[in-house]
């Protein structure tokens, strides 16, 4: 049972590439579709690393370690989605016409905020591999806390992108917020019981 | 309410050919309609030019009083009601007065405009209005001399529009015109599209439309026209100043602080056709730049 866990995740981790690939062939995505193909990809990127930051606060409310092997996994499928979604910006939309996009990432504050985070995601996937862990022994850790600028960093990039705050972007917030909430009530209680 | 009969009612497969079929006879779509689109660019024009369809016109809507979302408009507004519908127009007038849709149709002759849509979001539709000038309404009152704007407000019914029971804005909808722009001929009074009844979702029974300003301007489901002396503050200017400016002419130089507005998406173009450029005043400088002679559009964005 356990050994099917893993792969288990990683097939359901690319359901949203096939949909997406599924309606862009089948002309299933509406009057703008490359909108929906950036909106798709950078909502599933948002969705992702909520999941990864749900292992751990899910790990101690269930008292089940299993929850954080899947983490390595559905982290790189940020990585994956945000990438995607990132090309579709720059290729699809764009063209790769630089200089409206270079423009975009100094002048607009959303963009050059999600192009940090994507930016942040890199050493954050290079690092994923087991033999990178005991490279980096405790530097590892330090370096894959930027795991929660990166969270903050994508929640604003959408609410900043969206004409108002309302809905999705808040409720993403809300759940960014609290997941990173999580972590300081986490720490502080092993600072008090020592 | 207009009525058309079933006969009246073209196919859109039809009225399109019908449309080819006036324009390869060399008659132009002026005969249609007093405006055809002016566009500076005649080698795209073709492309430019192409109706947007009805179903991406009645299905991709900004309408926040029925939902934020793009398919919220066409889904929550399929039982709203517009009848019995009057709209009051007052404030610096001599004499304020108030109109029904059935003494609006009977005044005014709705005819076919066809004109550009362009979102502040960065896209744009070709839309077959029928409508009539808003300034032959307006001439129904006589203004006094304080009056310098004209302010719009649209319907309040936070039972019938769902949208209206969150503070996303502040509701009801404002916008607002210089006078000199609310008297211009291609500011439209909006009571029909593709030759049909105009849809819950696009603004029925009446919206304005015009079409040299981001579709935000261009309020839809309208109760009241008011004649101020100040410049309004409409909803989206009071939602972000910094972004929404009273006057929101398109332009393709002046960038909305978070994304460029140099080109657009047309839409029903599909995933793999280009962005457009974007035309001063949306195409129609030809109208209407005049209207801002020596104003610094920068500042006046």
């Amino acid at each position: 049972m356990q050994k099917y866990l893993k792969p288990s995740v990683f097939i359901l981790s690319t359901i949203p590439i096939l949909v997406i690939l599924y309606k862009i062939f089948l002309n299933k995505l509406g009057p703008e579709p490359v909108k929906e193909i950036t909106h798709f990809t950078g909502e599933w990127t948002l969705i992702f690393l909520c999941l990864t930051l749900s292992m751990s606060p899910l790990k101690r409310l269930t008292n089940l370690s299993v929850w954080v092997s899947f983490r390595r996994t559905l982290g790189l499928f940020v990585f994956f989605y945000a990438t995607l979604h990132l090309l579709t910006y720059v290729g699809l939309d764009y063209r790769f016409d630089w200089q409206p996009i270079l423009d975009d990432v100094v002048k607009k504050k959303y963009i050059f905020i999600g192009f940090a985070a994507w930016l942040l995601l890199i050493p954050l996937a290079i690092t994923s591999s087991k033999k990178m862990v005991k490279l980096l022994k405790n530097n590892w850790k330090k370096l894959h806390r930027l795991v929660y600028i990166i969270a903050i960093f994508g929640s604003l990039h959408y609410i900043w992108l969206s004409k108002t705050i309302f809905f999705k972007p808040l409720i993403y917030f809300i759940i960014i917020i609290v997941l990173l909430a999580f972590r300081i009530k986490i720490k502080n209680r092993n600072v008090n019981y020592g | 309410m207009i009525k058309f009969k079933n006969s009246e009612i073209t196919p859109e497969n039809i009225y399109k050919k019908r449309r080819s079929f006036i324009k390869s006879i060399g008659l132009g779509a002026s005969s249609l309609a007093i405006s055809a689109i002016p566009f500076a660019n005649k080698s795209s024009a073709s492309e430019r030019d192409k109706l947007t369809s009805y179903k991406d016109i009645t299905t991709y809507n900004n309408y926040y009083e029925f939902g934020t979302s793009k398919s919220d408009p066409y889904k929550n507004s399929q039982t709203f009601k517009t009848t019995p519908w009057e709209i009051a127009i007052e404030g610096e007038v001599e004499k304020p007065i108030k109109l029904s849709m059935e003494e609006i149709s009977e005044m005014f002759v709705s005819e076919e405009r066809i004109y550009r849509l362009r979102c502040v979001e960065g896209w744009s539709m070709v839309i077959p209005w029928m409508g009539f000038s808003l300034s032959e309404l307006l001439s129904k009152v006589n203004p006094t001399n304080k009056a310098k704007f004209v302010e719009f407000e649209s319907v309040y019914d936070p039972a019938q529009m769902k949208g209206q029971r969150y503070p996303v804005l502040n509701w009801p909808y404002n916008e607002g015109l210089r006078i000199d722009e609310a008297m211009h001929p291609l500011t439209t009074v909006v009571t029909g599209l593709y030759g049909k009844k105009l849809p819950n979702q696009n603004g029925a029974p009446l919206r304005i439309f015009i079409p040299w300003k981001y579709g935000f301007k261009s309020a839809k489901a309208i109760v009241k026209i008011k004649f101020v002396e100040n410049m309004p503050t409409s909803s989206w200017m009071w939602a972000s100043p910094r972004e929404y400016g009273f006057y929101s002419n398109v332009n393709p130089n002046v960038n909305h602080p978070r994304w460029s507005q140099a080109t657009e998406r047309v839409i029903g173009e599909g995933v793999w056709a280009p962005r457009i450029k974007t035309l001063m005043f949306n195409g129609y400088g030809d109208e209407v730049a005049n209207l801002y002679t020596g104003m610094d559009l920068k500042k006046y964005f």
